[in-house]
């Protein structure tokens, strides 16, 4: 049940497509992306090396005087490891209707909550699409109806989201993945209706002066599913995923006082579990002009803590620690470079972003991230073993 | 079109030789007065002033930029960006860009309220994440996408952001000029003074000189191609900054201007910025 197949994907696209070929705007990108990793994987299935090929094209036609929009963005990935990767899903797809002071949008859309730069607590409308990073920052297409009235005193969003998407991971020839295969076929809700049961979210979200804030609440389906370990005398040990109900009230708050940006990020939740409170806080500091040059640093200072009982890929008592350079040069060079160290077991996860046009519509990227210091207890020890680099050339239309 | 224009300068040559007289006359009774009731500093605001004033009451603008960014061996990058502008009364303008190329910063928008006193109020959308962002706008000094004008070149220049000093008149290119100096009261501006060549008739800038924190000449700014929209509004038709120190240099076209479009304060929101196209 995990939405599109690839080639149903692509079958949908064409077929909503091919009349609007003529009229409205084509945009997007094809990247290749190479990864190579340190050390020998930790499977046997799993390779040293990896090759993948992604296509995002966004069609998008406005009318009525700009009143109406439709935009469709489906997305495609073949990889040559792992056949999990390679799927397809509709980013967007969805028609938009403006009236004097409210908007009516029908269909899949990306919705983004938030202000820290680490992790992304309050945003929860989208499932993540793991398969594709394990920043989280990849998301599926959400389907819904979603009213956004836009009153003097703010902008307030109404989400009625009748259908609920799996969280994708990679397979067993994936790389990273976690110790155990992901048996999504056996995927249990705690909702009677399953995938079937209409989430619903409300938001808030407005600025006064320096400072933006956002108040939500969302009433559904957990996004991120709890693993239950089953054993099957055949296949051996899997890990099934349990998505669970989920009560969740949200604050986003950033202030933003000359070179300094101060965020917080707040979450309290609640499921079968009982209450659990998750927070996001710190700064970003940005230096201008650096070396006597064009150039901007911003320096990041995050502390993440997480109280929630059930053993999951939270960050519990963390910092994240990070640097993003600006070069602000003709092919907008930059380069993030980020830590996120646990304060009690000292795992940490490294990571290095940075990208740089070549000519006019080709940009090349590098990632990397290191898996550093694991401690048994950590959900990152699984990936002890994959640390990677990664090489990603696009070229954009 | 070279030799028309050296005809007509001829002319308005000798028209200026038979008045001559006149013109010594009243200027020495206009100096006379201007050295009892004005200081350099007060006639270099009052021209300021006059500027704002004659451009007050456009409402709204649209237009569409190129820019051509040349470095030092001659090689060329460009980009394309969509504006709108908005007059707010009793403070800075409202702006929102649009970038179209390159490509991969396609749908990228920044979002601005410029206000005569203090920080600016910047928001940032990134198309890929859907993410609105507020950002910092005290680098004004930095550059604009790579470009050789800085955010602070850009933004909505109002009065109240600089001290004045009027320094001469002078005629160039068939035209007389009001020359003033102008120092930014920002501490975070990269400029010491800039020096500023407006036309007396239509108080237009057709030049400005930059100078650095190190009071080094660093850039000039040349409009050319003004044009008069509803029969008040000037505005220049290209904008060339060469930066004197690295020999960079940046051309920025402006195509299909248009005024009071009707665009409203709806349309520059944080939500009309994430919907911007």
């Amino acid at each position: 049940m995990n939405g599109l197949t690839p080639v149903r994907a692509l079958w949908l696209a064409t077929a909503l497509l091919a009349p609007l070929a003529t009229a409205g705007e084509w945009s997007g990108n094809v990247g290749l992306e190479g990864t190579l990793f340190a050390g020998d994987p930790l499977f046997a299935e799993q390779s040293d090396s990896n090759l993948s090929l992604a296509f995002e094209p966004e069609y998008f036609h406005d009318w009525d005087d700009g009143a109406q929009r439709i935009v469709i963005a489906p997305f495609l990935r073949v990889d040559l490891r792992d056949k999990k990767r390679t799927h397809g899903d509709l980013r967007e797809a969805y028609w938009q209707r403006s009236f004097a002071s409210m908007e009516l949008a029908v269909g899949l859309r990306k919705v983004f909550w938030g202000v820290t730069e680490s992790i992304h607590l309050v945003d929860i409308i989208n499932q993540t699409d793991f398969v594709e990073n394990l920043d989280g920052e990849d998301k599926l297409g959400q389907p819904m109806v979603s009213l956004r009235a836009l009153p003097e005193w703010g902008t307030v969003d109404l989400f009625v989201m009748p259908y609920f998407r799996e969280r994708t991971f990679a397979g067993n020839e994936g790389r990273p993945r976690l110790p155990l295969p992901i048996d999504q076929d056996a995927a249990r809700y705690e909702s009677s209706r399953g995938d079937q049961r209409v989430d619903l979210a409300l938001r808030y979200s407005h600025y006064f002066g320096d400072f933006d804030i956002g108040l939500a609440h969302f009433s559904g389906t957990n996004r991120e599913p709890r693993f239950e370990i089953a054993f099957d005398p055949l296949r051996g040990a899997s890990l099934v995923p349990n998505y669970d109900r989920l009560e969740q009230t949200s604050l986003d708050l950033q202030a933003t006082k000359g070179d300094i940006l101060y965020k917080v990020e707040l979450i309290s939740r609640h499921n079968f579990d009982g209450r659990s409170t998750a927070l996001a806080a710190g700064l970003e500091y940005t230096l201008t002009g650096i070396f006597d040059t064009a150039a901007d640093l911003g320096l990041i200072l995050e502390y993440l803590f997480d109280d929630q009982p059930a053993l999951r890929t939270s960050f519990r008592n963390d910092v994240a620690l990070g640097g993003r350079l600006a070069l602000n040069d003709v092919q907008d060079s930059e380069l993030l470079a980020f830590a996120i160290v646990d304060a009690d077991t000292q795992t940490t996860l490294a990571s290095i972003e940075g990208s740089r046009r070549l000519a006019q519509s080709w940009r090349l990227s590098l990632e990397g991230r290191f898996f550093l210091n694991p401690d048994p207890t950590d959900f990152l020890f699984g990936l002890r073993d994959d640390d990677y680099v990664e090489l990603t050339l696009e070229r954009y239309f | 079109m070279n030799h028309r224009l050296s005809d007509r300068t001829r002319r308005v040559g000798a028209a200026a030789k038979r008045s001559a007289f006149f013109v010594l006359a009243t200027a020495i009774v206009l100096s006379a007065n201007i050295a009892l009731a004005q200081t350099p500093e007060q006639r270099g605001l009052e021209i300021a002033m006059e500027a704002d004033r004659r451009d007050e009451g456009f409402g709204d603008s649209q237009v569409t930029m190129r820019m051509t960014l040349r470095n030092k061996n001659g090689d060329e990058r460009s980009r394309q960006m969509r504006s709108q502008s908005l007059e707010v009364a009793d403070d800075g303008d409202k702006s929102l860009i649009v970038f179209n190329d390159p490509a991969d910063v396609k749908g990228t928008a920044l979002l601005t309220f410029s206000h005569k006193e203090g920080a600016d109020d910047q928001w940032l959308f990134l198309p890929a994440l859907k993410r609105v962002k507020r950002i910092s706008s005290s680098n004004k000094s930095g550059p604009f996408v790579g470009s050789e004008f800085a955010y602070e070149d850009l933004s909505s220049q109002e009065v109240e952001k600089y001290r004045y000093k009027y320094l001469r008149d002078e005629s160039f290119d068939g035209r007389d000029h009001f020359v003033i100096e102008r120092y930014p009261v920002d501490k975070k501006s990269g400029y010491t003074r800039q020096v500023v060549w407006l036309d007396t008739q239509h108080y237009r800038v057709f030049k400005v000189e930059f100078y650095d924190r190190k009071k080094s000449l660093l850039k000039t700014l040349v409009s050319s191609d003004h044009k008069q929209y509803k029969d008040k509004f000037w505005r220049p038709g290209v904008m060339e900054m060469t930066n004197h120190q690295t020999g960079k240099s940046t051309r920025l076209e402006f195509f299909e201007y248009e005024f009071q479009t009707g665009l409203d304060e709806a349309d520059f929101t944080r939500n009309s910025l994430s919907k911007a196209r």
